[in-house]
């Protein structure tokens, strides 16, 4: 009898969580549907089978070269995130190792930056860029895109460091580590599931970045979102060309997620439960 | 082998001169078809100056305005041609974001731009956008449902017609709504189309001392009527129904009437598209007999920004793309039909384009019944149409949209939104330091 129930609760909460993850996915779900109509079909109202024509595909193609926008986009996600990276698990481990009576305001205070809209600085950023010369270049925005993702990443990493039994980086240095042996042979190695997901969100967040992508950027250094934003129109019908380039922009993404989501989970929920 | 290395060597070395010497210029514009329709034919430009590269960057119209401000207001060159409308024109000249067109070359023909576009693309005489295409607003209507319901539609109806007709063509049960307006909230949006209207009421925004007018009784007549209106003649969710959302019920059959930009006549009356593409007439904007009609004139022109380092390749650029040589160039390549509308005199008064364009007469006739320069009954302080060419009326014009738009939804009386309208109007003329 007890079994029986436990089956039910089992098939109640698969259902339940098929309905939720069904749900999140149908917006996604529909812009790819709405990929494959026609313009009028698109705009026709609610429809889940699409007539099957890839005429918009090969428009938004014709229109503006996806392959140079997709370079950039790979470019400045993982360029980012290398850089943040390399900024964040030192300032990580310090606080995590170290920590002083300060070391919670300071996280508190980058995190606080992430709370200020963006368009706030806008110009004050775009006077900077202009003056150094980086409008419209890949360094000038890898390293825009590192600073805005930087407290969160500091912050991840923080969480998963402090996990560490402090004991084993001592042992460490009875043996003679010096610091940076320390950071690199044996706290990084015991973290990876930690940095990876770290990693992996914050390519996620850096390949879906809208508002400086845009902002900084015409030619040379746009990303796909400078690509998706080019099939929106006040006028005439769009719905099926903007879904289009929009399930090119996010294809590579959702593959990257799908086959690293056990690390990605592993890493989140990393800590959750002690 | 040693021959050619040095062939070879001199072969780069040329194409670096030539790369040195081709001057790249940056081009900001929008999606719409006929901007895309001209980037498929620069070949034709580049062809005839091989010295000059473009690069394209196309935006959303509101990604694009924020982009080209924050730009321009900081002189980044990051563009050398800029597409902005006539809202943009007349502030940013004054401001001398931009660099005057006087030298389009002799045989542009200035003169043949349309006086109602050019006057709005001018500030002191002097030409500081070059129109690229032009629109106005009028009535598009069904002429199988107006001869239903028995009526004949004039070619200048008056407001007091449009509601009677309205009020015939309705036929819920069969879902068609007599009358289709913008109600979406935006400057751009239902406060294009309501400005325009209250023109035609004899309403306006400010006084001659800059105090807002909403408390006035041209304000409440046009609002009324038209909430009224939408009310009983619209169709349901009317408040959140733009241009693209008019134009889906339109084509699929389901407004009599539909008053919005001329140049959606090419879209109703396209039968691909359209399902009552042989069916639609077309009429100027209504009036109430006060010598202002409730059109409104836009027209995306080409400016060349004052921070700009290549202004001569950059005008070059604009001539072209502005010339009377593109719009027969597109004739001969995708006919008459798309050849960019509203900006040049000779186009409507070419036998071929009237053929293609049944439209062509009242679209211009729409254009030359608008004045940016004296847009209202009473006088005013500003130009502007269905806008105020003022820098704070995109933020207000949007606030007071959505006060307007809650009134269409039902949420709030006429009486409040226009209290409320009034008192925003009040509190960003102040701040702006019009009105002390």
């Amino acid at each position: 009898m007890a079994r029986a129930v436990t089956t039910q609760h089992k098939t109640i909460a698969t259902a339940a969580a098929w309905v939720v993850a069904l749900l999140i996915f149908f917006p996604i779900l529909y812009t790819i549907i709405t990929s494959f109509k026609s313009e009028q079909e698109a705009i026709q109202g609610f429809n889940l089978i699409p007539s099957g024509t890839f005429e918009s595909y090969s428009e938004v193609q014709q229109q503006s070269g996806y392959f140079k926008f997709f370079f950039n986009s790979v470019l400045l996600s993982v360029g980012s995130t290398v850089l943040a990276l390399i900024v964040a698990i030192p300032a990580a481990w310090s606080m995590a190792f170290s920590p002083t009576k300060r070391t919670k305001d300071i996280l508190m205070w980058m995190l606080s930056t992430k709370m200020m809209p963006a368009v706030a600085v806008l110009f004050p950023i775009y006077l900077i860029f202009r003056d150094s010369g980086l409008l419209d270049s890949r360094i000038g925005l890898t390293v825009m895109l590192m600073l805005i993702n930087l407290p969160i990443v500091v912050w991840m990493l923080y969480t998963y460091f402090r996990e560490i039994p402090g004991e084993i980086l001592e042992a460490a240095r009875m043996d003679g580590a010096s610091l940076w042996n320390e950071i690199i042979y044996v706290l990084t190695p015991m973290a990876v599931p930690g940095i990876a997901s770290t990693m992996l969100l914050n390519i996620i967040l850096a390949w879906n970045e809208a508002f400086w992508t845009i902002r900084l950027t015409t030619t040379n250094a746009a990303p796909l979102t400078a690509f998706i934003s080019s099939f929106s129109s006040p006028q005439g019908l769009f719905w099926a060309k903007l879904s289009a380039a929009s399930t090119l922009a996010i294809a590579p993404i959702l593959i990257m997620g799908w086959f690293s989501q056990k690390q990605l989970v592993r890493g989140l929920t990393f800590g959750a439960v002690k | 082998m040693k021959l050619r290395t040095l062939t070879l060597g001199l072969l780069s070395a040329s194409a670096l001169a030539f790369a040195a010497h081709a001057e790249s210029i940056t081009i900001a514009t929008v999606n719409n078809g006929d901007m895309v329709r001209m980037q498929k034919l620069t070949d034709d430009f580049t062809k005839a100056n091989p010295d000059i590269q473009l690069n394209w960057v196309t935006l959303e119209e509101n990604v694009l305005r924020e982009r080209v401000t924050t730009d321009i207001a900081t002189k980044g060159g990051q563009y050398d041609v800029m597409t902005i409308g006539t809202y943009e024109v007349p502030i940013w000249a004054k401001q001398s974001w931009l660099l005057p067109l006087d030298k389009l070359g002799d045989d542009y023909d200035v003169k043949d731009i349309i006086p109602a576009i050019a006057g709005g693309l001018s500030v002191d005489g002097k030409l500081y956008a070059a129109p690229f295409y032009g629109e106005s607003s009028f009535v598009m209507y069904r002429k199988d449902l107006m001869e239903k319901a028995g009526l004949k539609m004039p070619d200048a109806p008056t407001w007091d017609f449009i509601k009677q007709a309205a009020d015939k063509m309705t036929d819920r049960a069969n879902g068609v709504n007599g009358i289709c307006l913008r109600g979406k909230a935006g400057w751009g949006e239902n406060m294009a189309f309501l400005t325009a209207m209250s023109n035609s009421f004899g309403a306006r925004w400010f006084d001659e001392n800059w105090k807002p007018q909403f408390d006035q009784p041209e304000w409440k007549n046009t609002l009324q009527f038209y909430v009224d209106l939408m009310k009983a003649d619209g169709p349901e969710g009317a408040s959140s129904n733009g241009f693209n959302e008019n134009l889906a019920l339109f084509q699929q059959g389901k407004c009599g009437m539909w008053i919005d930009a001329t140049v959606a006549a090419s879209f109703v009356s396209d039968p691909k598209a359209s399902q009552v593409a042989d069916k639609v007439g077309y009429a100027l904007a209504p009036d109430n007999g006060l010598g202002k009609r409730g059109n409104w004139l836009w027209a995306w022109s080409l400016a060349v920004p004052a921070g700009t380092q290549k202004a001569d390749a950059a005008e070059k650029f604009v001539s072209w793309a502005t010339s009377k040589h593109y719009a027969e160039l597109v004739a001969s390549k995708e006919g008459w039909a798309n050849v960019p509308p509203g900006t040049r005199s000779s186009l409507y008064a070419n036998p071929e384009y009237q053929k293609a364009a049944p439209f062509a007469k009242m679209t211009l006739d729409s254009i030359n019944a608008a004045d940016p320069t004296h847009p209202t009954v009473k006088p005013v302080p500003y130009v502007g149409v269905q806008f105020v060419a003022i820098p704070e009326f995109q933020g207000l014009g949007t606030t007071v949209g959505q006060l307007f738009s809650a009134a269409l939804a039902g949420q709030s009386s006429v009486d409040d939104a226009l209290k409320q309208a009034q008192d925003a109007a009040t509190a960003a003329m102040t701040e702006g330091g019009y009105i002390k």
